[in-house]
């Protein structure tokens, strides 16, 4: 008997149908949302987990012996394992909740980074880093007289390995670097970068605020020391994000900031901390937003990371044809690794004024430095208009783009 | 020389002329072609003073007090924003302190262009009229003196 398989099929129209947003009108067009890289929209599912919490089990959490205590507890504890499953992370105690990305690093540091940097260290980022990868390390570096260096790029918008692996010295404490750059797309080789820190006897601190949507995270086997990403760009919500580190790394860290919940026992003599991962989490955390990232979270897994990536990168590759015919536009950022994220300039018009037009037509890219100065200082420019693919994207949109970049030219020349 | 108008008088030439349009086309069209018609600064002025930074875009503004009145020249390198900046100094330039303090600039939201007013619009609109009424606040005191 002949048998048959159903493959898995990613259908776009009906995933739409999950973003309401989506449904919206922007100056009397249908919107269409290519910000992804900025914050991601938000399914319904989503939406309507906010709601629940609130109209059922809203209730400050660990501590409470009563019913709408404990279900909370549970649901915020159930999306620490649930990130753990999400980034391949051995235990939950590896997850630290946060506000976000930035903060994440931060909290790396402000804890190991006071720790373990002194003088004459050495802490190696690359040009293409979003400020928040860069200035934590500036004021640590500023403090301890440590020194920071920068792995350079090639006119592609690709890190030069040859040099990075230069830099690396034992003087060097800590490699931190994006996984994906979110002014390129650019895809960074972290398992090449991590190994060769590991073997200079250096830590590594991915930044995945860009990955984390796209790629499939395995903390394992990048074996990365720290990982940080922010829900809101995963279709979660915001104010929530995620600080992986090595379990034994969290144990040895400082802690950062003090308050309830990260406390074992507290006298005025002698305070001793808590076990991880709440050693990281004082005072009342986003209990709301913690809970729904769960729900974000499967959202995608069910749909398939590998589904939406095929889907991405089909949009991906029309997306870059297509405006590689219009005249005078320019792409920054041409790595082979790329993800869903096309940034460009045109000749002759100003990023802002390309911006305002698309608007008016309903259609909302970014545009500016995206945080990172120091990379757009590398290419020359002050700045680049950015579209960002999400799953919910379709051709017909590009399509829309297109057309709205024709307009921009033709009114603005 | 331009005989003297009022503010208020500036602003309704600039509605009457916007009342002709009918899509959001003619009217960034019109905002555009002024933008290119405004008169560029000279690089004398073009200093890290006078600049009105927005996140996206750089715009300078320079100002001169002569009889008691108050002259605004301004550039950006974004060609809406210097449509815009062009709009704002031919409404506000060359009037006495006291008028460019009193100025409501309700023309903004007649020509329907309230959105770059808007605190989140980082193109510097709200920055440049507080600026230039910050130049006015000065020249007042100035004379005052």
């Amino acid at each position: 008997m002949e048998t048959t398989t159903i493959l898995p099929v990613f259908d776009v129209d009906t995933v739409r149908k999950s973003f309401p947003v989506l449904e919206r009108e922007v100056n009397n067009q249908l919107l269409v949302y290519l910000d992804n890289a900025a914050t991601s929209q938000k399914p319904q599912v989503v939406i309507d987990a906010l709601s629940h919490y609130y109209s059922n089990y809203n209730a400050n959490i660990h501590r409470g012996i009563h019913t709408l205590a404990e279900e909370a507890t549970a649901a915020y504890e159930a999306t620490r394992d649930t990130v753990r499953d999400f980034i391949n992370a051995t235990s939950s105690d590896e997850i630290i909740f946060t506000r976000g990305t930035t903060e994440g690093i931060n909290l790396v540091a402000y804890t190991w980074g006071r720790k373990n940097i002194h003088e004459g260290d050495e802490i190696i980022i690359s040009t293409m880093e979003h400020h928040s990868n860069i200035v934590p390390w500036q004021i640590l570096c500023e403090e301890k007289k440590a020194v920071l260096k920068v792995i350079p790029i090639n006119d592609e918008g690709e890190l030069l390995m040859d040099e990075y692996e230069k830099l690396l010295s034992p003087k060097t404490k800590l490699v931190s670097v994006t996984h994906v750059s979110n002014a390129l797309g650019t895809v960074n080789p972290v398992k090449e970068i991590i190994a060769a820190a590991h073997n200079a006897g250096a830590l590594v601190l991915v930044d995945g605020a860009q990955s984390s949507v796209h790629l499939d995270i395995d903390v394992q086997e990048m074996d990365c020391d720290f990982f940080a990403f922010s829900g809101h760009k995963v279709y979660g919500p915001t104010g929530v994000g995620i600080l992986y580190g090595k379990k034994h790394i969290l144990e040895e860290m400082p802690v950062f900031m003090g308050g309830g919940e990260m406390i074992k026992e507290v006298t005025f003599a002698k305070t001793t901390y808590n076990t991880l991962p709440y050693k990281y989490e004082a005072g009342t955390p986003n209990i709301a937003d913690t809970i729904v990232l769960k729900t974000a979270l499967d959202f995608v897994t069910e749909l398939g990371k590998d589904l939406i990536r095929n889907h991405e990168n089909k949009l991906l590759e029309y997306a870059t044809g297509q405006m590689q015919s219009v005249p005078g536009l320019r792409i920054i950022g041409n790595a082979k690794n790329k993800v869903s994220l096309i940034s460009f300039i045109i000749k002759n018009i100003h990023h802002q004024d390309i911006a305002v037009l698309l608007d008016n037509q309903g259609i909302a890219v970014r545009t500016g430095h995206h945080c990172t100065e120091p990379l757009m200082n590398r290419f020359g420019i002050s700045g680049t208009a950015r579209a960002s693919f999400a799953l919910y994207n379709t051709k017909e949109e590009v399509d829309r783009l297109i057309k709205g970049l024709y307009k921009c030219i033709k009114m603005l020349s | 020389m331009n005989e003297y108008k009022t503010i208020k008088e500036r602003e309704e030439e600039i509605i009457d002329e916007f009342s002709l349009f009918d899509s959001w086309e003619e009217k960034y069209e019109y905002i555009i072609d002024i933008g290119k018609k405004l008169e560029p600064l000279e690089d004398k002025y073009k200093i890290g003073e006078n600049i009105i930074k927005g996140c996206q875009s750089t715009v300078w503004l320079t100002s001169e007090f002569k009889d008691g009145k108050v002259f605004f020249k301004a550039d950006s390198d974004a060609v809406i924003v210097k449509g815009l900046v062009s709009m704002l100094i031919k409404v506000l330039s060359g009037h006495e302190p006291d008028k460019i303090l009193e100025a409501k600039l309700d023309f903004i939201r007649e020509i329907g262009m309230m959105t770059h007013l808007a605190q989140t619009r980082s193109n510097g609109l709200l920055a440049m009229v507080k600026q230039i009424k910050n130049y006015a606040l000065a020249y007042k005191s100035v004379d005052a003196a």
